[in-house]
Formats: structure tokens, sequence, C-alpha cells
């Protein structure tokens, strides 16, 4: 028994009132489905249903893009770009007054720690409203021609890791380049999208901008292959983006794709070790590595091999698993079931292949989903779990000995959407990020995200960026 | 590590071969642990232990022996209308006073720290700042809390700053009875980087130190989190490497309960639960005790007591 036990600190549940079901977001308004179901959204960390959903069907889908043409072609796209950005600065204020709200629904619906909604997600939503209203009255200045325009109604369909980051990272510049959209949430993860109508509402916003329809992949494709709708984009699993550009293409479609990743991050020996160790965890553990751009593949010098693997096991023995709405929780619990089977099965195949395998001791929850921070050593390029995105908590560590073999080894993969490089030398750093193909390389950090840095990958990680002068482009016809 | 105490003999060598510290990544660490929310019966148990790692201090000019007595008798009993509220770790203060202190706190357990090696600043020749350490000793005081040079070690002068440790450290020993246990401070609000916080904490442990120490109280910035943190690791790290156990103490400017228990996390979790003792971990306060008692008192009763319901010593 540990000699400073922390006493349970649980943020309150009672800041969200959710309704027993929920309709779909059209036009301004929840509406019934008319050819759609209805589903059970749970709690990952103990089963609860929380609420029941609508599944959009065809004419739903239908409906909400009819919706968003004429809210495009009447109202947004003719208000001036300092009248948009009023709407978005009020929702980013809205969004920062119910945060407290937010951060316990996003940790209810999607497992992940309340330390992490709190402070990283509900901010960040905020902050890319932010920043985005700022841009809605100055686009001429954005580089793309003197008036650059809209592109239309924009089609949105987004993963459930971060739910209510990754609708503003969608929403947000649409909506400040003068677009409607429809915007399909995962499945597992609807609850802060209806939410957020529900701010929408609340902002005056004009009814048919910003369209929730909620579902699974059926209603994704219905909205991906809709003839109404002049954009997609998409963030998820590389293999649903494939599919997704064989229909764009066959329609001639515009649309932005972010995908998977096998992110490398490369510690050389004289990193500043402390941080380095803090920056593997917070790499690949950080929201339990449900995270595209997560530093899964550890590649470490081999002359400082021993002594990262020792500091980083001693690290992972102090992680505190369990309870998302926790205050002192770090580790939450996995989204779904299906996604503790794929990652249960590519662990397991990482042992079969030969990886060794070292989870710290850890007492898992009887309900929920839940899976222990996990290391695999002895990983080689060859192996599966070396290449294959896992999207949980398990580090697959290689080794090199030289800068260029980091690089050749960083970039050995079908991904390339982040990359990070622990070094005190600053040549190093600048050497290492010119030749590493990853959209986003950081230096002595990782996954650290910032409105007005755009974010985006190379290869099959995806086109198009996201955030900073760069995204506007996805959503301005130029 | 595999570095000997022969082979660090090229001081300049080890103390920047040692990992750098990053300062975005050790600040946001630093933070993140503040964050810890230590509620119920972890707070209790919190709010008992900080009592009993502080050292009481008092260290102004105008200190007398009637102040140092009334300290130590806050110190035998820091709450007269709780008896179970326990005893803090020491009592700290200038030579000069080190015997009434001693005097004051006979068979208590509660230990007497004096200051020496011309505290504050530490601008003397070794000659005055080893006497004054004897004098200290002789006066009674049997912890010893020296401070470095801090212009040698800026200047790169790290052999000095090592040797005149080492001198502090022979005096002490000197001291017989185990010898006087022997705390130095890095006045790390001068030192001013964090890398230069770690390689100070290695030569001072290199060259003997039983407790690391982070500040006079006379600098500002005094004790930071984030300084605190890396003189945590750099402990935890000695002991890896040469199984020795050298004890930390921030010192000034943690007035709070709120503050103190935010140390005991950062403890906690950076060095590990070996070091949640008073043997191995102090914090240097005057006003901190008073704060720790009246959320005791709260969370013992349900309510927050007036401020007059807590001595002023």
């Amino acid at each position: 028994m540990p000699k400073f036990e922390y006493a349970p600190a649980p943020e309150s549940r009672s800041i969200v009132s959710l309704r027993d079901s929920y309709g779909l977001f059209i036009d301004g308004a929840f509406t019934d489905t008319a050819d759609g179901r209805i589903f059970k959204t749970i709690s990952p960390a103990t089963e609860e249903v929380l609420a029941e959903v609508t599944e959009a069907g065809p004419s739903d889908v239908d409906r909400a893009v009819t919706a968003a043409r004429k809210a495009y072609e009447q109202t947004w796209s003719r208000l001036p770009g300092k009248e948009r950005a009023k709407y978005l600065f009020r929702i980013a204020r809205l969004v920062q007054e119910r945060s407290r709200e937010l951060a316990v629904l996003e940790s209810l619906n999607n497992g992940k720690p309340i330390k992490e909604s709190r402070d990283v997600d509900i901010p960040l939503v905020a902050a890319h409203f932010f920043y985005h209203a700022g841009w809605a009255d100055k686009l001429e200045f954005a580089g793309y021609g003197p008036s650059p325009g809209p592109i239309g109604v924009a089609g949105q369909i987004i993963p459930w890791n971060f739910p209510l980051l990754m609708l503003a990272w969608k929403i947000a510049p649409a909506l400040a380049c003068g677009n409607t959209v429809v915007l399909k949430p995962a499945e597992t993860t609807p609850l802060t999208a209806l939410a957020f109508a529900e701010i929408c509402q609340q902002a005056d916003l004009p009814p048919g901008v910003v369209n929730i329809v909620t579902g699974a992949g059926e209603t994704g494709r219905a909205l991906a292959e809709h003839p109404g709708i002049d954009k997609v984009a998409f963030t998820g699993s590389t293999e649903v983006g494939k599919q997704i550009a064989r229909a764009c293409r066959r329609m001639h479609r515009r649309n932005t794709l972010e995908l998977g990743g096998k992110a490398a991050n490369i510690v050389f020996e004289d990193a500043p070790m402390d941080q380095a160790v803090e920056g593997i965890v917070n790499g690949i553990f950080f929201n339990q590595g449900h995270v595209c751009c997560a530093g899964s593949r550890l590649l470490v010098q081999e002359s400082v091999y021993d002594e990262v693997i020792a500091s980083l096991r001693r690290r992972l023995a102090t992680l505190r698993l369990g309870d998302p709405l926790d205050k002192n929780t770090d580790v939450g619990a996995i989204n779904s079931a299906a996604q503790l089977a794929k990652i249960r099965e590519l662990s397991d195949l990482g042992e079969a292949e030969g990886a060794e395998r070292w989870s710290p001791p850890c007492e898992l929850p009887a309900r929920g989903f839940w899976f222990p921070p996990t290391i695999f050593t002895g990983v080689a390029q060859a192996h599966r779990i070396a290449r294959e995105e896992i999207f949980g908590p398990v580090l697959s560590v290689l080794t090199f000995r030289t800068p260029a073999e980091a690089v050749e080894k960083a970039n050995n993969t079908p991904y390339g959407l982040s990359a990070g490089v622990w070094t005190e030398k600053g040549s190093l750093i600048l050497w290492m990020a010119s030749r590493l193909r990853a959209g986003v390389v950081w230096a002595n950090t990782f996954n650290r995200f910032d409105p007005a840095s755009p974010f985006g990958g190379y290869k099959e990680s995806g086109y198009g960026r996201e955030g900073g002068r760069h995204g506007l482009e996805a959503y301005l016809d130029v | 590590m595999s570095i000997t105490l022969e082979g660090a003999r090229d001081l300049r060598g080890f103390l920047h071969g040692l990992p750098g510290v990053d300062r975005v990544g050790a600040e946001a660490r630093a933070a993140m642990l503040a964050g810890r929310s230590i509620k119920t019966t972890a707070k209790q148990w919190a709010l008992d232990l900080a009592i009993s790692v502080i050292d009481l201090t008092t260290l102004e000019g105008q200190d007398t022996p009637g102040k140092v007595r009334a300290l130590c008798a806050k110190a035998r009993q820091p709450d007269p209308a709780d008896p179970s509220a326990p005893r803090v770790a020491a009592i700290c203060v200038y030579s000069d006073l080190a015997r009434v202190a001693a005097q004051e706190l006979a068979g208590t357990g509660i230990h007497v720290a004096s200051v020496a090696t011309s505290f504050p600043s530490g601008r003397a020749s070794l000659d005055v700042k080893l006497a004054d350490v004897r004098y200290a000793i002789a006066e009674g005081a049997d912890e010893v809390d020296m401070v470095i040079d801090r212009g040698a070690f800026l200047a790169g002068n790290y052999d000095l700053v090592y040797s005149e440790i080492v001198a502090v450290k022979e005096a002490c020993a000197a001291a017989g009875d185990g010898g006087t246990h022997l705390k130095v401070i890095l006045e790390t609000g001068e030192l001013v980087t964090y890398d230069n916080v770690r390689r100070a904490s290695w030569l001072a442990m290199l060259a003997g130190a039983d407790f690391i120490k982070t500040s006079t109280g006379k600098v500002s910035p005094a004790a930071t989190l984030p300084v605190t943190m890396v003189m945590l690791e750099a402990v935890r790290d000695f002991r890896e490497a040469y199984g020795r156990q050298v004890g930390v103490k921030p010192a000034g400017g943690i007035r709070t309960a709120k503050d103190a228990i935010r140390y005991l996390v950062l403890v906690n979790e950076t060095a590990g639960e070996d070091w949640l003792d008073p043997d191995w971990f102090r914090i240097g306060a005057s006003s901190l005790l008073n704060d720790l008692l009246m959320q005791r008192t709260k969370m013992k009763t349900g309510h927050y007591e007036g401020p007059d319901y807590f001595t002023l010593d």
C-alpha cells in the first residue's frame, strides 16, 4: 500500500443535464428521424447508458444538406466577414462559459481523463473558434487572392478521440470562410456535438448554418456521397479515408483527409532526459493513445537505451489509471469494446512476433473497457506493431545508432503525420526537421496543439491542413 | 550512470555531462503535478506530514533570545488546543541563537538547525566560514545549513565550491555523535537556470551533503516547484548511482497548506515515497505552520477558526 494514497477526487457530474433522447439537429432545431433508428450511447468507463441518440437515415441526411444549402445561399455566404466573426466569437465565449459542463460530458462519453478534457480539449475548442473568428473579416490577407470566396456546403465527418475538438477544427474554419456544414460526429461520442448544437441555438446562429446528424458508418457514407455537398472533410481511419477519397474522385468532389499515423518519437543521447521521458509518456499515453499523431514508435539512440527504458518503466509505475472523472486520473478508458479488441489483437500479435511486452502493475476496473499502459521492447521495423496504427496505449521501442539511421527508420512508414525529436543540440533538430517526412515535427515536446499551427499529414496520413493560415485553403474556393 | 566518485574528480566534465533540463518541459511537468487534487483522508495525512517536515525558521537581524524561545515553544506544541498536532522537525536560527534553541528543545527530539558559512551571501574566507560552522556546532546545533559560493559556481570554479563543502562536511563530521547533519543551500534564485540547479545539486551531493536546500529565503525567487523537482530528480538519480540517499529542503515562499501539499505530491511522484519523511524532506518556513494548523482544524471540525485561535510566535 502506498504511503501517500490519493483519496478519490471526482469532478461532479451534476453540472451535466442529459436528455433521455436526442434527435437530429437540422435547420436550427432538433428533429425526429424520418428513416433512421434510435441507438444508445454509453460511458466506456462503466458501460452505463447515458442517452439515446438517433442514427440518421439517407432522407435525414438529405434534409440536413438541403437546410445547409438554403442557409448558404440565403444568409451565410451573403453575410460580411465581420458579421460571421461575431457569431464565431459568441460561440467561443459560450464554449468557455460552459467549459466545465462540456469537459465532464466529454469525459463521460469518451472515457478520457477529466484532466485532459478540462485542460486540453475544451480550452483548445474555444481557442479554435476565437482564432477563426479573427480570420473571418481578413480573408483577403490570407494569401489566396484579393477576395477568396467560400466553397459551399461542407460534409464533415469526425472521429471519437477528440469529439468536440475535432468538431471545432472542422466547423470553425468552414464558418469563418463563409461555408455551411453538415457534421457527423462519431458513433460512440455524439453527446458533446449535440451540446454544441444547443450552443449554436444559444448563439442565435442562423438556422441551417450548422447541422449535426448523428449516426455510424452508413450515415457517414450517405453524407460523403450526397450529391448536394461541395466538399468532404474527414478525420478518421486510413481505411475509411481511402473509401471517401475514391468516392470523391468519382464525383469530382473536393476533399481533405486527416488519417492515421505511426509517429516516431526520436530520443538522442544528449536529450534532456527527464523531459524526454515525460514526452514519451505524453506522446503515447495522452488520451489512452487514441491520438492519430501519437508517438507510438519510440526510436532511442542505442547508447542511452538502458537508461531510457529504466526511467520510462519507473515513470509508468506512477501513472494513475481509472475513473475518467477523477481529477487525478492520468489514463482513462478505451473508447469502445471494438477498439479494445483491436488493441488486444495487435498487442498479442506483438508478443507472438517476439517483442517483449511490459506493463506496470496496474489494477483494471471490472466494468468498462480498459487496457494497461504497455511497452514493447525489442521491436524491429519488420514487426507489425512497428508498422500498423494500434490507436491505444501501446508503445513500440526501437533503437538507432546515427541521426541518418533515425531519419531512415522514422520515414520508413506509410504514414507521415507527426514526429518528435529530443536533443539539446539545436543544429541537429533543424537537420532532422528538414528530413523527416511528417506534417508536424515537435522539438523537445510532443502533442502540442495551437489553432495558429497547421496540422496534417504526408502519404497515407492524408492531405490538406487544418489550423493556421494554411487550414483556410480547405474552405476557400482558390 | 556508471561514474564513480574517483572519476568525478574531473568535476567540470562530469557536471557538464549531466543531461540538460528543458525549461518548458520541466515547468509543464511541475504544473501538472501542482494540479493533483488532494482531498479528505489524503489531505489529512498530508497536512500532518507537512507539519512534521517543517524547519520552523527565524533568520532576522532583530531575532532575540525571547523570540527564539517563543518559536521553540511553538515547535514543541504547535496547537495548544489540540495536543494531537505533530511537532515540527527542527528550529532554524542564526548560530548565535543556537544555544537558546538547544536549551529550549533539549529532550524533545526536535532538531536545532543553524545557518552558517557567512549566511546568506557566503562571501567570506574559508577560515571564517569554518569558524562559523564550528561555533554553530559548539552552541548546540545538530544540523548546519551552509550556503555555497554562488560567485565561484557561476565563474565555473566548481573545484572551489566542492572543496568548501568538503571542508564544512569535515567540520561537521568532527562534531562526534555521528556528526552534524549538513544541508547545503544552493540559492537557486541566483543560479537561475535549471541546468545550473542540476549541476549544483550533484556537486553538493558528491561533496558529501546530507541534504540539498533551495534557498536562503533572502533572494527572490526562493523555492519554486520546478526547481525543487529538478533537485528531487537529482537525489533520485544520485541514490541510483551511488546508493546513498540525500534529502531535499525547499525553503522560502512556501506559506500555505495548499503549497505545502503540492510539494509533498512533487516528492511522491518524483523522488518517490522513500523521501516522504522528515529525515529526507524538509520545508523551511515561518508562517506556513499556522495555515497548516488552521486547515487541520477545519478538516477535524468542519469549520474554519479565526486567526486569533492560532498562536503567533
